[in-house]
Parts: C-alpha cells; sequence; structure tokens
C-alpha cells in the first residue's frame, strides 16, 4: 500500500522548479537542464498514475502499464531533443562567443547585405566583451577538429 | 505510513533538493552533478513503484547519456571551472511563474487524491510485460519514434556542421 500523492507531489514541485530554471537561466546549457527537470517530473506523474490505475484497467479489460510505455517514448525523445538541443548550441557559441540566449538575435538579417551574417558574427559588446581574445580562435579550432 | 511511502518520501526530498540545487548553483559543471542525483533519486522512486524497466533505463539513457553530453556541452562552450556571475536573469518573474505552476499543480494533486492509498501491483513492470505492450498496442508510435531519432540524428549533424548548407 502506498499513497500515490506523494510522487504526485514531487512531480508538481519538480515541474514548477523547471519552470523556475528555465524563465531565470540565462545560459543555454542550463535552460538544457531545467527542460530536462520538467520532462522528468512528467515522467514520475506518467509511472505514478500506471501504477495506482493499473488494477481498475486490468479489470475494465484495458492494457495495463500504458503510462510506462509513454515514459519510455518520453525518454527517448529527451535524447533526441538533447543531441539537437547540444548541436545548436556549439553552433551557438561558435556564432557569439558564449552560450547566452540573451544575445541571440532574433531579427531576419537584411537580405540584401553582401556579408550574409554580419550581425550574427559580431557579438555585443556587452555580452562578449571581456572575452573577444576567447571567441576569436575558437571556430578555427573547432572547425579543424570536426571532420 | 509504509516502507514505500518512507522510500518514496525520502527519495522525493532528495530530488526535489536536488532540483533546486541544479537551477540555484552559480557553477556550470555542479549543475550538472546535481542533475545527475535528482535523476537517480527518481530512478529509484521509480522503483520503489515497481516500474523496473524503466528505472534501469532512466539510468542508462538520462545519468548516462544525456547527462554526459550535457556536461560535453559544457566543456566545449569553454565554460569557467569556478562560479559565474552572470549566469542569471532577475528571480522574480521566474519564482512567480515557476512557483505558481509547481504549487498550483501540487495543490491540484492534493486536492484531487487526498490521503487514499492503493495497492501496488504485485508484479514489477519489468522487460516482458512492457515489451508485449509496445508490440501489442504502440507498434506504431515506436516505429515513428525511430524514424524521429534519425531525423535528430542528421539534423544534428547538418545543424554541427558549417560547411554544409552554408550560405553562399
Amino acid at each position: 500500500m502506498t499513497h500515490p500523492v506523494i510522487p504526485y507531489v514531487v512531480a508538481a514541485l519538480l515541474f514548477g522548479i523547471g519552470t523556475f530554471g528555465v524563465l531565470r537561466r540565462r545560459n543555454a546549457i542550463l535552460l538544457l537542464m531545467s527542460v530536462e527537470l520538467m520532462l522528468n517530473a512528467v515522467n514520475l506523474v506518467l509511472v505514478t498514475a500506471s501504477v495506482t490505475v493499473r488494477g481498475v484497467l486490468a479489470a475494465a479489460g484495458a492494457a495495463g502499464a500504458t503510462g510506462q510505455v509513454f515514459v519510455l517514448f518520453i525518454i527517448v525523445i529527451a535524447a533526441a531533443e538533447v543531441g539537437v538541443g547540444l548541436a545548436i548550441v556549439l553552433q551557438l557559441y561558435r556564432l557569439q562567443g558564449s552560450a547566452e540566449v540573451d544575445g541571440v538575435p532574433l531579427a531576419e538579417p537584411e537580405p540584401s547585405l553582401a556579408d550574409p551574417e554580419p550581425s550574427l558574427a559580431d557579438p555585443e559588446p556587452s555580452l562578449a566583451g571581456p572575452e573577444p581574445s576567447l571567441a576569436g580562435p575558437e571556430p578555427e579550432r573547432l572547425r579543424e577538429v570536426a571532420p | 505510513m509504509t516502507v514505500a511511502d518512507v522510500l518514496l518520501l525520502g527519495l522525493g526530498a532528495v530530488a526535489v533538493g536536488a532540483g533546486l540545487c541544479v537551477v540555484t548553483t552559480a557553477h556550470l559543471v555542479r549543475a550538472g552533478l546535481y542533475l545527475v542525483v535528482c535523476l537517480g533519486a527518481l530512478a529509484g522512486m521509480f522503483l520503489v513503484l515497481t516500474a523496473e524497466l524503466v528505472a534501469w533505463v532512466q539510468v542508462l539513457i538520462y545519468v548516462g547519456a544525456v547527462v554526459v553530453l550535457l556536461l560535453f556541452a559544457v566543456m566545449l562552450t569553454r565554460a569557467p571551472i569556478g562560479a559565474s556571475r552572470d549566469l542569471d536573469r532577475p528571480v522574480w518573474p521566474g519564482l512567480l511563474i515557476g512557483g505558481g505552476a509547481g504549487l498550483g499543480l501540487a495543490g491540484l494533486f492534493v486536492d484531487a487524491f487526498r490521503w487514499t492509498s492503493v495497492a501496488l501491483p504485485a508484479e514489477p513492470g519489468g522487460a516482458g510485460a512492457l515489451g508485449g505492450e509496445i508490440f501489442r498496442s504502440w507498434v506504431l508510435p515506436f516505429e515513428v519514434l525511430s524514424v524521429l531519432l534519425l531525423a535528430a540524428l542528421v539534423g544534428a549533424i547538418i545543424v554541427s556542421r558549417p560547411d554544409v548548407g552554408a550560405a553562399r
């Protein structure tokens, strides 16, 4: 016998913590970690629901472990999300010299410019001010290692 | 209060505490390590809830692969080893919305479930039961998911290679 309210409340608190992290953190990697917290809160809700209503579902003739199957699916999707997110974070770092999401230019670059990405290539001085020497050689080094 | 309740309370407290550390610490690497603690405690909760296969998959994929990927990202973006001061935005909007969402959902659950108790299933959700379920009822989502993984793989390669699809 167990009280299902305990894991449910833990999941709700974890989801709130994840939301807080997404809104508060400025670094893209910490943002990804907060998203993982939210996904895990949902996983906990699904597992608890699957375990606690299984008897009812089995009595009704339906399948019993559907929630756990969904949790497996969510874990796979989270792994794919982290892979793509990591690629995007590295590209962001290569472009602007830091992994901070506040400096991402959201507007489309002007199509008539000759140089295709001037607004992306030069980071804002307030963000990358202390480390231009760090940001400078990095793209070359990454590009050499990549193939 | 049974043994399962005590275990769930303890592991849940560890998970919530480690989660709080993840979103408040000023060290990037420590945030990743706290995330390991949080996900491990969640895997323990899955075990207590008799979701055995899910717990081991959680340990394998989350604690193993995802956290390692995140730590790789920390290293590849040359994060500072010590504390960094500029990781955070002002705290109030996040506290308002995150705390509101968390406490609101918790209140909803408490109101819905009160202190009812449920018998845990006798047989754990092992690979046999879950495999039967996946391949009987959920074959199509399973296959779509494999295509999604392939798409994510190709997408990650294309995004991270500067010479593919570059502006000409």
